[in-house]
């Protein structure tokens, strides 16, 4: 029903694609002023950290997405870059670069670790990469929590405090301002920043997916032996992606740091990479559409989660369970059932419909090897 | 010299329960080729019913004798842990075998986040204090100290690793298992029932687990929703240390990994001139990890898997 109502629709911005892209345009410029005068300023916070999430999603789906290489450490590089940030623009060492000093380094550095990480593991596939990286995701956070003694670096559990928000010149997003008579809200502000960020990385995704590297990472994840012996250097094409994604990470934990004014080892537990896995799995693995929407889906679920307690007061007259209690327990059955009846995401790759939808066996077959360790 | 022998000692303890959790992990990866990330948190349920029954009976009927309480904790965790294995098998696991690779290991993050939300509904954010059953009276020993309970963890736990062998070397169930581990098919072609094959691994692993709680709650004094996870990953390590789907390779990966790391937080300080403290002790759980799977991707006793690694 909604498929017939939509296809003459999509016909139709088909024919005119700079329509579709001019109103897309209109709604990402309006949309912080939407839901903040609908659901008040706090969700346009929310809203921020929906674009970061994007980034994280993005990013990550490089790794796991294209390449085929699952890794549950990704937090580690959104916390490398978000402590880089506070380091060099925070009282915390008297340092206050600029941000445009700041987050190259920061992707910069993500970037080593990523390879860092990456050379030790070429070897491994599958369930093994799984938990290396996610040891590596630990052991960050470890140390992130007990470098304060006897050198105080990151401030143990406390985190670092009062980070420098993104300024240019006397122009702070920290602060609100009033642009061409309108007056913006620091949310509001980040929001563009966040969004332009989130373009570009969308962007650069799309571009990589398409491109030669893009070509062999996909060679890389159907199969190893064959993609190597097509000529396809997979020591060096398995640590760009590596990189590739990590930088992303970096990048979006110093704009996390700097948007927040406060990191401390809390914001990268391991869930949180787990979050950023489940975004790319619900939404649709190797799928920049699936991914946004995922990111998108499970940003703003576990916020409006919080409500319950209204809901549970509106229908049964009394708060019976804690909604924080809750939110994460209804959130947990929501990726089991999510798994058992859509294992390909709530919008596939046309690549990876095509297998599910493909003849019984053929199917099984090559979904067995997509993720398999065996070769 | 007398830190050396009391780390060993700790780490032994400690080791032991490791090995407990990582039997589960390596049964079901044997099997299944499937990594249970639930595992930790049945093990956590473990802790949790045992502390409970053990709380309630104390309040309930006052003068009964420690023993029977401590039996009667046990008695009511193993089997509400064999039950939630099952469960979580049949639910989480058994209508994605055909599923690609990563949907189980979703399934299963979504479980282990029900079953700490749920453990944190039930019985609150707060550490729960183990009963007083337990004498925690230290003997002296080579100039260290050890306990009954210390004694009694290891004890228990060579008794069921020596059970749980014969169970799978000289048992028609065990052998079952062996053959579904080899070759699924063929082991269906022969007569063997493989999905209760697979349930029966679950069962077996989770009351392995349910000990395992019970043990570390009394051995630490607490019990706490969130404790399942840090175990459930380092018993995970010292399965693979051992070799993953080796059943006595995670006795000796766990044993192992419980003395390394009782040595590492002994010594990090003194190796380091003070720049790293104990409370690096569980870094050194993944730092083990890393380097086995890069060394030796097959564990110490796993056979050789060049094409899976």
């Amino acid at each position: 029903m909604v498929a017939r109502l939509l296809t003459p629709l999509n016909r139709y911005f088909r024919a005119r694609p700079w329509l579709a892209f001019a109103l897309l345009a209109v709604f990402l410029a309006v949309l912080p002023f939407i839901v903040g005068a609908g659901f008040g300023r706090g969700w346009v916070r929310v809203l921020d950290f929906v674009l970061l999430y994007i980034i994280l999603a993005i990013g990550l789906n490089i790794v796991v997405g294209y390449a085929g290489l699952l890794d549950l450490g990704y937090i580690a590089f959104y916390a490398l870059g978000a402590y880089l940030f506070a380091w060099l623009g925070s009282p915390h060492f008297g340092l206050h670069l600029p941000f445009w000093v700041i987050l190259p380094l920061g992707a910069l550095l993500a970037g080593l670790f990523g390879v860092l990480l990456g050379a030790p593991t070429l070897r491994l596939r599958g369930d093994y990469l799984a938990i290396v990286t996610l040891g590596f995701g630990e052991i960050i956070r470890i140390f992130l929590n007990n470098l304060n003694a006897p050198v105080n670096i990151t401030n143990g559990p406390q985190g670092i405090n009062l980070i420098d928000p993104i300024r240019l010149g006397d122009f702070s997003l920290g602060s609100t301002q009033a642009v061409f008579g309108i007056t913006l809200y620091s949310p509001y502000l980040y929001y563009y920043l966040f969004l332009a960020f989130t373009l570009a990385t969308v962007f650069i995704a799309m571009r990589l997916q398409d491109s030669r590297i893009g070509r062999a990472w996909a060679a890389i994840r159907e199969d190893e032996v064959a993609a190597a012996a097509m000529g396809v250097n997979t020591r060096n094409v398995k640590l760009l992606a590596f990189a590739m994604g990590a930088m992303f990470g970096g990048v979006a934990g110093g704009l996390f740091a700097s948007f927040q004014g406060f990191i401390s080892p809390e914001s990268f537990h391991l869930l949180e990479s787990i979050m950023i896995l489940c975004m790319i799995v619900l939404g649709g693995m190797g799928h920049i559409p699936g991914v946004i929407l995922g990111a998108v889906l499970l940003t703003v679920l576990p916020e409006a989660l919080r409500h319950l307690g209204d809901w549970q007061r509106a229908w049964l007259g009394e708060v019976v369970v804690d909604p924080s209690d809750l939110r994460m327990l209804l959130f947990g059955f929501a990726l089991v059932l999510m798994m058992i009846y859509r294992p390909a995401g709530l919008i596939p790759s046309r690549q990876r419909k095509r297998e599910l939808a493909a003849e019984d066996g053929v199917a099984e077959q090559e979904q067995a090897s997509l993720y398999d360790t065996r070769a | 010299m007398d830190i050396f022998v009391q780390q060993l000692i700790n780490g032994l303890v400690l080791g032991s329960i490791y090995a407990l959790v990582a039997l589960g992990y390596t049964m079901v990866y044997g099997i299944l080729e499937l990594i249970n990330f639930a595992h930790g948190e049945v093990t956590m349920i473990g802790a949790m019913v045992s502390v409970a029954v053990m709380t309630a009976l104390i309040a309930a009927v006052p003068g009964m004798p420690a023993l029977l309480i401590v039996l009667a904790g046990l008695l009511l965790a193993i089997p509400a842990c064999m039950l939630l294995g099952y469960g979580i098998e049949r639910v989480a696991y058994r209508p994605l075998r055909r599923a690609p690779r990563l949907a189980p290991l979703i399934t299963a993050i979504g479980l282990s986040i029900v079953l700490q939300n749920l453990a944190m509904l039930i019985w609150g954010r707060r550490y729960i204090a183990f009963p007083p059953v337990i004498s925690r009276e230290p003997h002296q020993f080579l100039g260290a100290s050890i306990s009954d309970l210390q004694i009694v963890i290891v004890l228990l736990s060579l008794i069921i690793m020596a059970g749980l062998a014969f169970l799978v070397q000289r048992t028609r169930l065990g052998r079952a298992m062996r053959a579904t581990a080899q070759s699924r098919e063929v082991a269906e072609l022969m007569g063997v029932n493989v999905n209760t094959v697979i349930s029966a691994t679950f069962v077996i692993g989770s009351a392995l687990a349910a000990i395992a709680g019970f043990m570390v709650s009394a051995y630490y004094g607490l019990a706490h929703y969130y404790m399942g996870f840090m175990l459930g990953l380092k018993a995970f390590a010292a399965a693979v240390l051992g070799g993953i789907g080796n059943i006595p390779g995670a006795m000796l990966g766990g044993l192992l990994l419980g003395v390394i790391e009782a040595l590492g937080a002994g010594y990090v300080g003194d190796l380091t001139g003070g720049f790293l403290g104990s409370h690096y002790q569980d870094v050194f759980a993944f730092m083990v990890l890393i380097l086995v799977l890069v060394l030796r991707p097959s564990g110490l006793l796993g056979e050789r898997v060049a094409a899976r690694a």
